[in-house]
């Protein structure tokens, strides 16, 4: 295999709970505790999980915009925990973000063609005309017009300005795209014709993205292979097909088939889940699905279950499958 | 078959807003009823009307700018919209009781949950001895399966996660066992597993107490697994109605049929996604005509010059479109999807 665009190993973020008007660290968030994984070029690799689960603060600590409090990313052959500032800004044009929130992401007072040309300024790119040849080219490949480029965000509609957002990462013509939720505020309709521009695109300037979202559906019909986080932890990693066919984490069990269907006649195998998810900041010992899982062992309140390979390219922390691994 | 019993019917409703940019139909010239016992979902996309529906039939639509400026809606055979406030405000919490997306913003953050729901119940109940309100409140917790019931009482909203104010907003919604249930994206701002819950929840009490549900989502999965009948609402028209089993299975409406075929389904993977071309319009600026005309792939000539009434396609189906026309029938292939 080829080494891979992006590696993570042993990533961390905890963030400090201060108390009283000294402001003492009491305690700490554990928003991402101890995951590693890999992007191959050219694929999406989806990450799902309930709200809180880490997934935001995973994507942002990749492009370094959240310091890790440890763990290494690795980059198209650069430790990208070990640049300087200056030198992460310069990485950062290969490595771009699109946000679920289109109004928020836009500067309300920039027409659309200086929100696009910004990036290019930042990095230097081509002089004013060239500039403004690429913003206009970039409005048509995601969908818009050139005379769009005289508006404002608030002229257009939140799958426009999604787009907007697409066309703004696309402009440093970036390697590999952390989406955050990028079809959460849209409409059904409009929902899939962004993803379809997203698949479009991929193809077209062989682009590597990250995909993170709650809908298990989208991630599914978006990702060649998928990350399921529960409490800051990667609880299993699978092929798309391999993950939502035969699904070995019994939180990933619950989570898809609490998925309501479009199909009225479709039978679930119903697995309700009971509680709530636990606090990131006193996470449960052990497997920290331990407070809900049906299939709760002894050691499973004791011990935490490592992530490791159980089948070829299938990564599960379950104590479940801890016999079945290959020595 | 016995007939069942309408609980609720609404006939020609328009809700209207006043702005600066004119007044704008939010909802118009909606039909629909509720029988007893029931659950009715509604679905459309953001902005098509189905808030303001609810609201209508509440009586809570903010005013000004908001009126309901046509229609009736008929409830035991008074109609909602000519009461005066004093009593909608008993209808409101006897009859017909609604909870919300955001169950945060409907509970107090300075009283504890017991607090409020005894301050609840006293509205209803005032002969009631303190320790029958205490009953019943401990009650209602335990209904709607929140654990230690006694301890949560002393507790504060914000102390409690999504899931579990939103089991309370449905305890207090249930009080005093209201015949109509209304629920406006009542999962929307929950995770998918506690989703599942309180969905459960919802049919369990809809099967235990007969409480009929009108269930408002964007979320068409929500609806094929939680409803019996479904209506369609597309920029403040109702497009299409009819049970759930033939809505998925034979949509009829291009709109319904567009949307559910750009839903992706987590069972399998299509290869892309089938989507509708365009934008939701605003509502109010199509004065005339189908208001999907534009993004409809099948739209025609008449299609643009007048308004498509809801066509009865079945007994219990009925679609806005005037490829149901049976005039039309013979020259348009109705059938044919492209995509
Ligand atoms: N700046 C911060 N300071 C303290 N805690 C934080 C901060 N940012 C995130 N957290 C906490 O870290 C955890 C993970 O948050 P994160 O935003 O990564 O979750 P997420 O999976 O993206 O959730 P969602 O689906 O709701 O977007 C949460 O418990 C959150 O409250
Ligand atoms: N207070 C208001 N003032 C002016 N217009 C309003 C007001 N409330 C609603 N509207 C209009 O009514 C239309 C329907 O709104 P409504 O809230 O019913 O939509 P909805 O179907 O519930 O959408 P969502 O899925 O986003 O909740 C909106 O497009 C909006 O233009
Ligand atoms: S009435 Fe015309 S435009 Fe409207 S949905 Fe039917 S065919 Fe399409
Ligand atoms: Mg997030
Ligand atoms: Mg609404």
């Amino acid at each position: 295999m080829t080494e891979p665009l992006l590696k993570v190993e042993g990533l961390k973020k905890y963030f400090p709970i201060k108390a009283g008007i000294l402001g003492r660290v009491k305690n700490y968030v554990k928003a991402v505790d101890d995951i590693s994984f890999a992007v191959q070029q050219g694929e999406t690799l989806g990450i799902v999980g309930e709200s809180g689960c880490g997934k935001s603060t995973t994507g942002r600590m990749l492009m370094r915009l959240l310091e890790p409090t440890a763990g290494k990313v690795f980059f198209d052959g650069q430790e990208l925990t070990q640049l300087s500032n200056d030198e992460m800004r310069k990485a950062r044009r290969d490595i771009q973000m699109v946000f679920q929130d289109p109004y928020a992401s836009l500067n309300p007072r920039h027409t659309i063609e200086k929100i696009l040309m910004e990036p290019l300024n930042v990095h230097n790119i081509g002089d004013p005309k060239e500039r403004k040849k690429k913003v206009h080219e970039f409005l048509e490949i995601v969908g818009l017009s050139s005379y769009h480029a005289k508006r404002y965000p608030h002229q257009f509609s939140g799958g426009q300005r999604q787009r907007i957002g697409i066309a703004r990462a696309l402009m440093t013509n970036p390697k590999l795209i952390i989406a955050d939720e990028p079809v959460s505020a849209l409409d059904v309709s409009i929902q899939a014709q962004v993803l379809n521009l997203m698949q479009d695109l991929q193809q077209e300037l062989k682009l590597t993205y990250i995909f993170i979202a709650h809908d298990l559906g989208v991630v599914r019909h978006i990702s060649d292979r998928v990350g399921v986080m529960y409490l800051g932890q990667m609880a299993e990693l699978a092929d798309s097909e391999a993950l939502y066919e035969k699904p070995l984490h019994p939180y990933t069990q619950a989570l898809l088939s609490a998925v309501p269907v479009p199909d009225p006649e479709f039978l679930r195998e119903e697995m309700l889940v009971a509680g709530d998810i636990p606090s990131p900041a006193n996470p449960p010992s052990g497997c920290r699905f331990h407070t809900r899982c049906p299939f709760k062992m002894a050691i499973c309140e004791t011990t935490v279950p490592i992530f490791a390979e159980v089948e070829k390219g299938h990564s599960v922390a379950c104590h479940l499958y801890e016999e079945s691994r290959p020595q | 078959m016995k007939e069942p019993k309408r609980i609720l019917d609404v006939k020609g409703l328009q809700t209207t807003f006043f702005t600066d940019d004119g007044a704008i139909p939010a909802v118009d010239n909606v039909d629909f009823h509720i029988d007893e016992g029931e659950v009715l979902g509604i679905v459309g996309e953001s902005g098509c009307g189905k808030s303001v529906t609810s609201l209508s039939i509440m009586g809570l639509v903010p005013s000004p700018p908001g009126k309901i400026t046509e229609g009736e809606i008929l409830f035991q055979d008074k109609d909602l919209t000519k009461l005066p406030e004093r009593k909608m405000r008993n209808i409101r919490g006897n009859d017909i009781a609604m909870i919300f997306q955001e169950p945060m913003t409907s509970l107090n953050p300075l009283f504890t949950i017991g607090d409020q729901l005894r301050e609840a119940i006293k509205i209803h109940k005032r002969d009631w001895s303190k320790q029958q309100i205490q009953d019943r409140a401990v009650e209602m917790m335990k209904l709607v399966g929140l654990p230690r019931a006694e301890g949560l009482m002393k507790e504060y909203p914000h102390q409690l996660s999504g899931g579990m104010r939103q089991r309370v907003m449905i305890a207090m919604a249930l009080l005093c066992d209201p015949k109509v249930l209304i629920a406006d994206e009542p999962t929307t701002a929950l995770d998918v597993t506690i989703q599942a819950q309180i969905l459960k929840l919802i049919k369990e009490l809809n099967n235990r107490l007969n409480t009929a549900v009108l269930l408002i989502t964007h979320d068409l999965g929500v609806v094929a697994e939680t409803c019996e009948r479904v209506i369609v609402m597309y920029a403040g028209k109702v497009v299409e109605e009819g049970p759930v089993n033939t809505i998925f299975k034979n949509p009829q409406h291009p709109y319904t049929r567009g949307l559910l075929e750009s839903v992706p389904d987590m069972r399998y993977k299509k290869e892309r996604l089938y989507s509708i071309p365009g934008n939701v319009p605003k509502p109010g600026t199509i004065q005339v005509g189908c208001r999907f005309a534009d993004r409809c792939e099948f739209s025609f000539d008449r299609c643009v010059q007048e308004d498509p009434p809801l066509y009865q396609t079945a007994d219990d189906h009925k679609t806005r479109c005037f490829l149901f026309d049976p005039k039309e029938a013979a020259e348009h292939d109705r059938t044919a999807v492209k995509s």
